[in-house]
């Protein structure tokens, strides 16, 4: 499989031991992986921000960048979704274009269960020496809008993606959370224009987590981890934050 | 934001109710415990994803064809007995209450629970034309002793802790300082409540659902007190915004089943009244008379909102506060709106976007709303969809319009975006206290991320096989 490799923008520049480990867990299951040198951002801050009129540019450059592609792949739920929902191209061409990349972009945990379908994920991975603790934070984009997996609030069978990929690591330990799908409360622009809500969603987030004795929180999307980091080495806490990713190839 | 009158925006109102964290905690824990109890009532249903999903379809049909319905109720109403009166706003609204009152001859009335006329300010109005107004839902009641607004639609004071009552009876009802338990200050607010009731001759109800088909209406309570007023009253005035109307009675087996599980967790609320016709003596004469104020206020322009239209669906059941994790945690009163919380912030820019260009921020877009709302009202697509409009509108300040654009042009260009990456980096690596500083909002509670020397594309292209 043909993959174009998409990296959040701030995940390239403040995480890329995440982006390795994806480019890592995507070869390892035997994708041909590329990374499009002229990636930036998918745009999604200033949409949020109530400027999505001032995102053509980022549309452009994203559509030059991974139309080639057969999958276009991303340890992001959140800039996966954006892209999904709100890629378009400037004239008719780059429209197509833009509609078959919305079809073919894939976060990275999804892209693994339903495309690749794998199932023996533990065999391909170094072994982990002692087991640990694990906290799955569910990201919300990634949650209720791209349905890795069920959400709270519909009464309809539970499943999780995440969860799937996790269950074939030995020694990993899922905890059960006392609010399974709460938002941590980054929100984008969110996190800083309402400061005092965020830290506050945040804070108790990583308290509920902290409840259930946890070594280390993951999820799919770096910017929840970023927010609730924050918040953790705010207290001088010693429980780890890692994506997905980083777990998947056992890379802690 | 600016705003022309003197009133804190959502993000400084917010501030300020995080002052005091023990009682966040206690907010967030008790709305979260409603939520528990809905998601608990909804899981008693095998089919509760069906029956959303019948409402909404019965509520996308009455925006479909609200011309047709409205008239059909309007025309079975009169047939009933009712007097309808139609409210082009908030103002003929009131007004048309106040003459209700004045031809009965009274200055005073009693008000079972209405968002309606909270948001038409009626209060307010019929106080300052020398008219009492006595709340009798008791949460109301609370808040309307204290001079307060409600500060969610189905809970009017779940803000306030026992204490708050015992201190508000204490100074209004005249109970025991310091007393807090719940019996005995609901019985003091019973035995006050009661003389109201007796002593009022005009009582005023919202409407839950109107019904085109029979031209009757349904007031849904838990503590009966729209009944104790309007039985007890010569004259019911009942409001209601027009999108309140469904076609038949039957559908009222759809939205009573979700109202209240949605709501409280409760499979129905206490008393679900139905009122059809004025009431007779023995002698078979009618001896009340029923006004029904249909009210626009704004309605008409939301339903011809393409992308907004269907907030109109709500049924006012605040599960979508309920969920919310920024409601939780900033208080129904940080909304400066008469609907507080995610429903509100959609409704709200429709009535006064300069107002209000704050409350579709107020949200991580999480979408929790969206997806407890029994009747499938997009919520978090249409904050996202307000907050294009606003900006586009230029209700957003100018410092961040200069801001978003420097940053679109930033990330739309490789070259801008990789050396911008390389000199934050930098500055975060080699002089941290630039942006680890107080004026760094992310900064005051929460840690920077590590800075690494290298991007992942830095690292990417040095790697042999990607040469």
């Amino acid at each position: 499989m043909n993959v174009g490799l998409f990296i959040p923008c701030y995940v390239d520049q403040f995480y890329p031991h995440v982006a390795i480990a994806t480019l890592r867990v995507l070869e390892a299951v035997g994708c041909t992986v590329r990374y499009p040198l002229n990636q930036t951002c998918c745009g999604q801050p200033m949409a949020n921000s109530g400027y999505a009129h001032l995102t053509g540019g980022c549309d452009e450059n994203f559509i030059r960048n991974f139309a080639d592609y057969e999958y276009i792949v991303s340890p992001s739920g959140s800039c996966t979704l954006h892209i999904k929902q709100h890629l378009h191209g400037e004239n008719a061409t780059h429209e197509t274009a833009a509609t078959a990349i919305r079809s073919r972009v894939y976060e990275l945990t999804e892209f693994l269960t339903d495309v690749v379908k794998v199932t023996d994920l533990g065999t391909l991975m170094p072994k982990r020496t002692a087991p640990i603790r694990v906290g799955l934070h569910q990201s919300c984009h990634g949650q209720r809008g791209l349905h890795l997996s069920q959400m709270s609030e519909l009464m309809a069978p539970p499943f999780s993606k995440p969860v799937q990929l996790l269950k074939q690591i030995e020694g990993i330990d899922l905890v059960t959370l006392d609010r399974p799908d709460e938002c941590c409360g980054f929100g984008g622009t969110f996190c800083v224009t309402e400061e005092a809500v965020s830290a506050k969603m945040g804070k108790d987030r990583v308290a509920d987590h902290l409840r259930q004795g946890v070594d280390c929180i993951t999820g799919v999307d770096v910017s929840c981890l970023m927010h609730m980091e924050g918040i953790l080495k705010r207290t001088g806490s010693s429980v780890k934050v890692k994506h997905i990713a980083e777990l998947l190839t056992n890379t802690l | 934001m600016s705003h022309p009158q003197n009133r804190l925006d959502h993000p400084e109102a917010a501030a300020v109710f995080n002052k005091d964290e023990a009682r966040v905690d206690w907010h967030d824990e008790t709305l979260w415990f409603v939520r528990s109890k809905r998601d608990r009532a909804a899981a008693q249903i095998p089919e509760w994803e069906s029956l959303r999903e019948a409402a909404s379809q019965i509520k996308n049909h009455v925006l479909s064809n609200m011309h047709d319905l409205l008239t059909e109720f309007e025309t079975k109403a009169i047939q009933n007995g009712i007097t309808v009166h139609w409210a082009a706003d908030a103002a003929e609204h009131n007004k048309i209450i106040l003459s209700i009152l004045q031809a009965a001859k009274t200055k005073q009335m009693v008000k079972s629970k209405s968002m309606l006329t909270e948001e038409c300010g009626l209060n307010e109005y019929l106080v300052e034309h020398g008219i009492e107004v006595i709340d009798s839902d008791l949460g109301e009641r609370i808040v309307q002793m204290r001079g307060e607004k409600p500060s969610h639609i189905v809970l009017p004071a779940i803000h306030l802790k026992k204490s708050d009552v015992g201190d508000t009876f204490h100074k209004h009802l005249g109970t025991t300082a310091g007393a807090t338990d719940p019996q005995y200050l609901t019985e003091a607010a019973r035995q006050h409540l009661r003389e109201t009731f007796l002593t009022r001759t005009v009582a005023l109800t919202g409407v839950n659902f109107a019904i085109a088909e029979t031209g009757g209406f349904v007031v849904c309570t838990n503590e009966g007190n729209a009944d104790m007023g309007v039985h007890l009253a010569d004259v019911h005035i009942a409001s209601m915004g027009f999108e309140k109307i469904i076609p038949k009675a039957e559908h009222l087996g759809v939205f009573l089943r979700l109202l209240a599980r949605s709501a409280t967790g409760q499979p129905i609320t206490t008393f679900s009244s139905h009122f059809h016709k004025p009431r007779k003596s023995r002698s078979g004469r009618p001896d009340q008379q029923i006004h029904l104020v249909i009210v626009d206020n704004g309605r008409s322009r939301q339903l011809g909102r393409a992308d907004f239209r269907n907030s109109l669906k709500c049924i006012r059941c605040a599960a979508c506060l309920n969920t919310c994790p920024v409601y939780r945690r900033s208080g129904g009163h940080s909304y400066h709106s008469a609907i507080a919380g995610p429903i509100g912030s959609i409704l709200a820019p429709n009535l006064d976007m300069r107002q209000n260009a704050d409350l579709p921020f107020a949200s991580t877009l999480c979408g929790s709303c969206t997806n407890v709302c029994p009747v499938k009202i997009d919520i978090h697509e249409q904050l996202y969809k307000w907050r294009q409009v606003l900006m586009r509108d230029g209700h957003g300040p100018a410092t961040k319009t200069v801001a978003m654009k420097t940053m679109a042009t930033v990330l739309e260009s490789p070259r801008l975006y990789r050396m911008a990456g390389s000199v934050g980096r930098g500055v975060l690596r080699f002089t941290p206290a630039l942006i680890e500083n107080g004026l760094n909002p992310w900064y005051t509670q929460r840690e920077m991320p590590t800075a690494p020397a290298e991007s992942f594309r830095d690292w990417y292209v040095k790697q042999p096989k990607h040469e």
